[in-house]
């Protein structure tokens, strides 16, 4: 290059490129409920998620860039499976990955030709509600640590606002999701209100009374049920239609449920 | 751990697009963690404990999987209370006879194996794709098969398109073979298999399954010195793993205990042979 750029516009440059990109996508919620933690997107796609499982009890949300997140997503999930084959299941941690991750978002927005688009969220869900972990992670591999609630992507600083207003500690399942989902349907222009309905939504929760693999989707009948303000569903049920019986899953040492890993 | 583990960042072979299937990525990335890679000076012969029986039997709309659970080393009981029959995932299940470290491991890295292609692809793999990955797993590990550390494990789950259950055995190179209504694999499978020939009924319910499975195993270790029948004593039953529409799960070890106490007692007077 024969001319000069400082690096402060430079960086700057690939900020607001970054946060372009971001801001062009479809916002995703990510909040604590009394069971739990709740992901919550408008994403119509049936196969190409913006939230998914990474391990036993962390799950992954991201906007922006599909491929660059689910580039992320698959290191994220051989990260994870490779650390908890080699040494043990409860090796895997939230924070570990979002360290990972953080590394690597930071390298490539400082040496590679264009930034990730992308923002994620790495969230892990403990024994109690003080243990739970939501980290956020940004474009420039900036790590923050967020309680409670987290909402990225386009329009997320009118989500965050409402969000900040609205939610509270120990709010159930069914709360979380009505207030997310009005609140993803909000115009950030200040337009009207659409109402989301289940099939423009993509929801899973961790959730933390289920054994071993707490991470699961939320869709169809129990959605709207859980959506549906004249119907008493607050939680997701034990053992309903699509629920799997992953009680007894994986490491050898500890399938059988009175052995379930070390305590958290 | 891994390469480029010390940066903190992901390692650019993380970050490539490559095949869901976490043995390659494995086998790419850290070798050593691989069941199959090791080597034994050629000519040697080693000791190590030995799991024993297991059977498996089709029951209407699902499978069950018994294992005794012994572990021999030569003359010697190595393990009295050991577990030889494993959830794999959701709908399927892994019973293990041969040389057990090694079994143990390989079953490990199945479950991995499993597990990372249902969360990179998003779905289930296919029951033929899971007994398909199996025989590829134990043929990596003919070598020291070879050498007397065979691994011959037994595989059954439930085929949510077929909706049935199904068995699959293997051979210590890798074949794979479907069976049909029931199976046995280890050193008391001659005598479980009679057992189960007699015993076994097409369009069976799952409590029929479980005590014919659990007879079966009685009748291994009856006549197979190296077979763990009940231990009363110390109230040590054998694992029975039950696949259906409803997933993988384990018969509580106060059930089984009740088909055996049956088992036992049916048999008190009736012992089927020589006194």
């Amino acid at each position: 290059m024969p001319f000069y750029v400082s690096p402060e516009q430079l960086m700057k440059d690939r900020a607001d490129f970054a946060r372009k990109g971001i801001a062009r996508g479809r916002a995703v919620v990510v909040l604590q409920f009394d069971g739990g933690i709740a992901f919550v997107a408008e994403n119509p796609s049936r196969a190409l998620h913006k939230i998914s499982e990474i391990y036993d009890r962390i799950a992954f949300a991201a906007v922006g860039k599909y491929p660059e997140f689910e580039n992320l997503r698959v290191a994220g999930v051989r990260y994870a499976d490779l650390r908890g084959y080699s040494y043990d299941r409860s090796d895997v941690t939230a924070r570990g990955l979002a360290n990972a991750y953080a590394q690597t978002l930071g390298t490539v927005f400082t040496q590679e030709s264009k930034p990730y688009e992308v923002e994620l969220v790495v969230a892990e869900v403990g024994a109690s509600v003080e243990h739970d972990q939501i980290y956020r992670l940004t474009y420039d591999g900036s790590v923050a640590d967020e309680q409670g609630f987290v909402a990225m992507g386009g329009g997320a600083e009118q989500i965050d606002t409402g969000l900040r207003a609205a939610w509270r500690p120990g709010m159930n399942l069914a709360e979380a999701l009505v207030l997310a989902v009005g609140l993803l349907g909000a115009d950030p222009a200040g337009g009207e209100t659409r109402t989301l309905s289940p099939e423009q939504l993509e929801v899973a929760v961790l959730d933390r009374y289920r054994p071993r693999r707490r991470f699961r989707r939320v869709s169809g009948e129990l959605l709207s049920r859980l959506l549906s303000s004249d119907d008493p569903t607050a939680d997701v049920p034990e053992g309903d239609e699509g629920d799997s019986l992953r009680s007894a899953t994986t490491n050898p040492q500890t399938q059988r449920p009175e052995h379930d890993g070390p305590a958290e | 751990m891994t390469p480029g583990a010390g940066s903190g960042r992901l390692p650019d072979a993380f970050l490539a697009p490559g095949s869901s299937s976490f043995a390659e990525f494995l086998s790419a990335q850290a070798p050593s963690l691989l069941p199959s890679r090791r080597t034994l000076p050629a000519g040697t012969t080693l000791e190590a404990p030995h799991g024993t029986t297991i059977v498996t039997v089709t029951f209407d709309g699902g499978v069950a999987m018994a294992g005794d659970r012994r572990a021999t080393m030569g003359n010697i009981i190595a393990n009295r209370d050991m577990e030889k029959v494993f959830a794999t995932d959701e709908y399927s299940l892994v019973g293990i006879a041969g040389t057990a470290g090694l079994a143990i491991e390989l079953v490990r890295l199945f479950q991995v194996e499993l597990e990372h292609y249902e969360k990179i692809e998003g779905a289930l793999m296919s029951l033929e794709g899971k007994a398909n990955r199996l025989a590829s797993m134990i043929r990596g590990n003919l070598g020291m098969a070879m050498q007397g550390l065979s691994v011959v494990p037994v595989f059954a789950g439930y085929d949510l398109e077929q909706s049935r259950g199904r068995i699959f055995s293997y051979d210590v190179t890798g074949g794979c073979y479907e069976e049909h209504d029931h199976h046995s694999v280890g050193s008391g499978s001659l005598f479980a298999r009679g057992s189960l020939k007699k015993r076994f009924r097409r369009g069976q319910s799952l409590d029929e399954a479980v005590a014919i499975a659990v007879e079966a195993l009685y009748d291994a270790a009856d006549d197979d010195s190296a077979t763990g029948g009940p231990d009363v004593g110390r109230r040590i039953w054998p694992t029975v793993g039950v696949v259906d529409v409803e997933g993988t799960r384990f018969v509580a070890e106060d059930d089984v205990a009740v088909v055996v106490d049956t088992l036992l007692a049916s048999r008190v007077d009736d012992p089927g042979g020589a006194r």
